[in-house]
């Protein structure tokens, strides 16, 4: 019999999955059932994880193994690092339904929606508990496979061809790390997730094996992680609805893609051991390329979300560039911008979604004087772009202080100049938006203009960006607080660094 | 239940369902019916047994070789039949939605049901022979209730397929026939297990006689198995038979074929000595990969789509000729193959019974025609969707874990080339999934700029059917622990659990020769 503690991460899991196959069988006029269902399954799951952090707290061990085969092994565990990664995606998907829902509201095919929006939230989960690459690889293809009819789900021929980039990226760069995952583990025998890594016994004379191993994974992940030069769906993706780019850019598709580069700098090769065969250079090159062509390319684009599309694909490599330089005042920086971009960015892309909802507003060029309009969206929007810029005390603050802290710590100086390039670059595209958004006169009546009684839009619409605007103040406020984020980082890289 | 009514079962029960089916009309649905079930039971109830006390053989009768019928149950065996029961029931339950509601006057509807069951016996009698000469008897029997099926619609493009196909697999069958008569005058015994022994004692190697009949037999089988290039029968006959058809064909009669090569190559053959041969057939298995899939995307057709995208499928199965040389890696290989083998059986069955559907809704055989057609037959197209990432090989799908063994015994065995190629595959095969399935989640914005269509409503059997065999598609990965666990029982390969000696169920008197 399996016992309660092989039993939570499956149940963590199966919240959102058995949430999702009721969804597909209801009939989609039952509105009031697959609501109750869609936020039934999201509180479920935030309890559920709640339950595992207590007991692991208290030093419980949740790990649950199914052989599949004599070598493979369908694993889940429960590690502080998957727990950081799954509390992020089950707090943040939960406003997300409750975002989703307002924003939807009577349109067509919503039971699709949701159905196909509870499995990709259930993948996440599952790339966050995966105990061993095979059953990451899993959940990552499964991945793939759940968010692609949310990227089309308007079915209009942009959507569609969104859609069709999305998956020649995807699926080509799961090739690639399927093939890189099967190398390793023709080399290594296991690949079980373990802190500071598993090539303890590699003979030198499979370094160089090793090295392209290494190369192709980051080039796999690196894909959904939109990593320059394999960003290109990433800007094309956001033909999708607002909650999607939500869900793909601060929970799902890109996170998984960065969470899975530093699993395998981590747990899979070890830090040390990246450092013995010089990969982390090239990486740490590869992200800071990253990080200035996003912020530049970003400047340029008037579509807001596109602009933001171009910001993610900058912010989310300073995860990378945290975990390729090497020292735990880095890899602390990294690791917590994992949930510090998280907050910030479905800040960016809930106010974005209200403008274009509530306004009929989508480009930067009709932003004027928005903020009179839709005050506490604009408040949020602001927060989280001035959080992104880095200014204290925000979420992003503390990121880029640990970067470059642990930058300066090793010797790397030059990363220091990525950094401040990036916070220019960063405040160029930010800070007009802001500026014409509170100080300009609107131009006259609102695209698509609806009204939402008192408030400036529907509450559900309302609520979800105002916390995690209210989010990203706090973490970075709060930052040196037992259990935020950031005490959570330095407590993964204790762990990481053998301390 | 007593093993000798499982192995009756398999084979007696669905002979004479197919008797009534054929005497009595208002008989036929309930006797598919009953057989469905029967079969499922019984297949299981092997496979349990054969997992719990080794390989199983039953003389028919009572009779030894020569003269007997010898009946034969090992892991693969048991795999076989119970990918039988699941596909073939599925299929029942799926004929039956769509004769209830569809009438279709144009030919006799009825006819499928006799010659479903007389294929499904000729198929579980297949797997279960234990000597070549049944193996024959079987195979062809199996094409003639095929070749039935396939012009079962009477029109001039099916008859043509039909008759193709009559002569393709006459021929093929001729061809193992001179091997089996060859074989049997060298070494004096059908039984494949005897066979396998003396081969092994005389040492094939630079006997004439043997080699050809060898290669009569193989050459054979792989028509019959339409290995590229001698797949240009396949696409004709698999896309212009009836759905119910369509899929039999592709999902479980290749695969017959295909078990007698791989049975009678790791089990009877010494094919240590035939690592060219083996190079050459799984060399024949890249070409068709590759081929079978970019004729796939270029196809306007949706059953033709599907019937080149089995032409590729079945490439995948030839790889193992390869990788086996490498013992090392050997019985990860096969039985990788064998679970590829299955899962492309459930998830090909599910792909042509929800092409069927679409085709029915439409009223068209064009890929173009399925527009939008999301909107009217969502569980459909989320059938075709689930089965079609088991045609991709993503998880949580047994092809998969398939390729993943493929893989790794290709990049262990230093293969690099058939890495490139099992990879390759799979996004081929992506492109012509999607293809479908994103003109299938189209929006005419506005909506006149579409054609107008008129689609019908396909019977709720016919899609829960397709779906649920998706499903079983889907997640058969997670079960390949079992399924593993089940082919270790007398592999070629993996260390034997059990004494070669496989238990006799018999409970007549042995008489002596």
């Amino acid at each position: 019999m399996i016992s309660w503690n092989q039993w939570l991460p499956l149940l963590v899991i199966a919240s959102s999955l058995i949430s999702g196959g009721v969804i597909f069988v209801l009939d989609e006029k039952r509105k009031l059932a697959r609501t109750v269902l869609n936020l039934g399954g999201a509180v479920l799951k935030v309890i559920l994880v709640g339950l595992m952090l207590w007991g692991v707290s208290r030093g419980e061990l949740y790990e649950v193994h199914f052989p599949l085969t004599d070598g493979l092994e369908f694993a889940l565990h429960a590690s502080p690092f998957s727990l950081f990664f799954v509390t992020l995606s089950a707090g943040l998907w939960l406003l997300t339904t409750i975002y989703a829902i307002g924003y939807f509201e009577d349109s067509p095919h919503l039971d699709r929606f949701f159905g196909f929006f509870s499995f990709c939230v259930c993948a996440t989960t599952g790339i966050a508990l995966a105990a061993n690459l095979f059953t990451f690889v899993v959940f990552y293809e499964i991945l793939t496979l759940t968010t692609y009819p949310l990227v089309v789900h308007s079915g209009k021929e942009s959507a569609l061809r969104g859609g069709r980039i999305y998956l020649i990226y995807t699926i080509v760069g799961g090739a690639v790390v399927m093939l890189a995952a099967v190398w390793l583990q023709t080399i290594v025998g296991s690949f079980e997730f373990t802190e500071r890594g598993v090539m303890a016994d590699v003979s030198p004379e499979q370094y160089g094996q090793l090295r392209w191993i290494f190369a192709l994974l980051i080039a796999g992940f690196g894909v959904k992680a939109a990593m320059v030069p394999l960003h290109g769906w990433l800007p094309n993706a956001m033909v999708a609805p607002a909650p999607v780019s939500a869900l793909l850019h601060a929970v799902a598709v890109v996170k998984a893609g960065a969470f899975g580069i530093v699993r395998v700098v981590y747990d899979v090769y070890g830090l040390e051991f990246c450092r013995q065969i010089s990969v982390t250079t090239p990486l740490a090159i590869a992200a800071s390329i990253t990080i200035v062509y996003g912020s530049m390319r970003a400047i340029y684009q008037d579509d807001l979300k596109r602009r933001l599309a171009f910001s993610t694909i900058s912010q989310v490599s300073y995860i990378v560039l945290g975990t390729a330089v090497v020292g735990p005042m880095a890899t602390t920086g990294g690791i917590v911008h994992l949930v510090h971009q998280g907050i910030m960015k479905i800040t960016l892309f809930f106010a974005a979604g209200n403008l274009a909802t509530t306004l009929g507003v989508s480009k930067v060029s009709e932003m004027d004087g928005v903020g009179r309009r839709m005050p506490w969206t604009m408040t949020a929007f602001s927060v989280a772009a001035l959080g992104m810029i880095g200014m204290p005390p925000t979420a992003g603050f503390v990121t880029k202080w640990y970067l470059g802290h642990g930058a300066l710590e090793t010797g790397q100086d030059w990363v220091v100049g990525v950094l401040v390039i990036s916070t220019v670059l960063n405040a160029m595209y930010f800070l007009p938006i802001i500026y014409v958004a509170w100080f300009k006169p609107p131009k006259g009546a609102w695209a698509k203009e609806r009204s939402a009684g008192q408030l400036e839009t529907r509450w559900s619409l309302l609520m979800p960006p105002v916390v995690t605007g209210l989010l990203t103040v706090l973490v970075g406020l709060f930052a040196n607080m037992p259990l935020s984020p950031l005490d959570w980082a330095k407590f993964i890289v204790d762990l990481e660094y053998g301390q | 239940m007593s093993l000798e009514a499982v192995f009756l079962g398999l084979i007696v029960l669905p002979l004479l369902g197919g008797c009534l089916a054929f005497l009595s009309r208002p008989l036929a649905l309930p006797a598919n019916l009953v057989v469905a079930v029967g079969q499922l039971i019984c297949a299981f109830e092997l496979a349990r047994t054969v997992m719990a006390q080794g390989p199983l053989s039953y003389k028919v009768g009572g009779w030894d070789a020569p003269l007997g019928v010898n009946l034969y149950a090992d892991g693969l065996t048991a795999m076989m039949l119970v990918m039988v029961a699941v596909v073939g029931g599925t299929i029942v339950l799926y004929t039956a939605g769509a004769m209830r509601s569809i009438k279709d006057d144009t030919y006799d509807q009825q006819l499928f049901w006799p010659i479903n069951l007389l294929l499904l016996a000729s198929l579980n009698a297949l797997f279960l022979s234990g000597d070549i000469f049944n193996l024959y008897v079987t195979l062809e029997l199996l094409t003639l209730s095929a070749v039935a099926l396939i012009g079962l619609v009477g029109t001039v493009d099916a008859l043509t397929a039909a008759l193709r196909y009559l002569l393709v697999a006459i021929s093929a069958s001729l061809l193992y026939l001179l091997g089996v008569a060859l074989l049997y005058s060298i070494y004096g015994t059908v039984d494949w297990h005897l066979l396998g022994d003396q081969i092994q004692v005389d040492q094939v190697k630079g006997d004439q006689a043997s080699l050809l009949a060898i290669a009569l037999i193989v050459s054979g089988l792989l028509l019959k198995t339409a290995v590229f290039p001698l797949h240009f029968w396949l696409p004709p006959a698999h896309s212009s038979a009836p759905t119910a058809a369509s899929a039999l064909l592709s999902a479980l009669v290749l695969k017959a074929s295909f078990y007698i090569i791989l049975r009678l190559w790791f089990s009877v053959f010494p094919y240590a000595e035939f690592q060219n041969a083996g190079t050459l057939l799984t060399t024949l298995g890249v070409a068709a990969i590759l081929w079978g899939s970019l004729q796939a995307i270029n196809q306007t057709q949706l059953k033709a789509m599907v019937a080149y995208s089995t032409v590729a499928q079945v490439g995948y199965l030839f790889l193992v000729f390869s990788l086996a040389s490498d013992a090392a890696v050997a019985w990860d290989a096969w039985s990788a193959t064998v679970l590829f083998a299955v899962s492309h059986a459930v998830g090909k069955a599910a792909v042509f019974l929800a092409a069927g559907s679409l085709q029915y809704a439409t009223g068209s055989k064009q890929i173009d025609s399925l527009a939008g057609i999301a909107r009217e037959q969502p569980v459909t197209v989320l059938a075709f969707a689930t089965a079609g990432v088991v045609l991709i090989g993503l998880p949580p799908s047994g092809a998969f874990v398939a390729k993943w063994l493929l893989l790794q015994s290709a990049i262990a065995s230093g293969q690099w080339p058939l890495a490139a190629v099992i990879l390759t595959g799979g996004v081929l095969a992506a492109i012509y999934v999607f293809r479908v399935l994103s003109l299938s989640l189209l929006r005419c914005e506005p909506r006149e700029s579409c054609e107008p269509r008129e689609t019908r409503p396909v019977p709720r059997l016919m899609q829960y059917a397709t779906l649920g065999l998706a499903i079983v598609a889907i997640t058969l990965g997670m079960m390949a622990s079992p399924m593993m666990e089940l082919l270790k029982v007398d592999a070629p390969f993996s260390a034997n659990p059990f004494s070669a000696d496989p238990v006799s169920v018999s409970t007549f008197r042995e008489v002596a020769p």
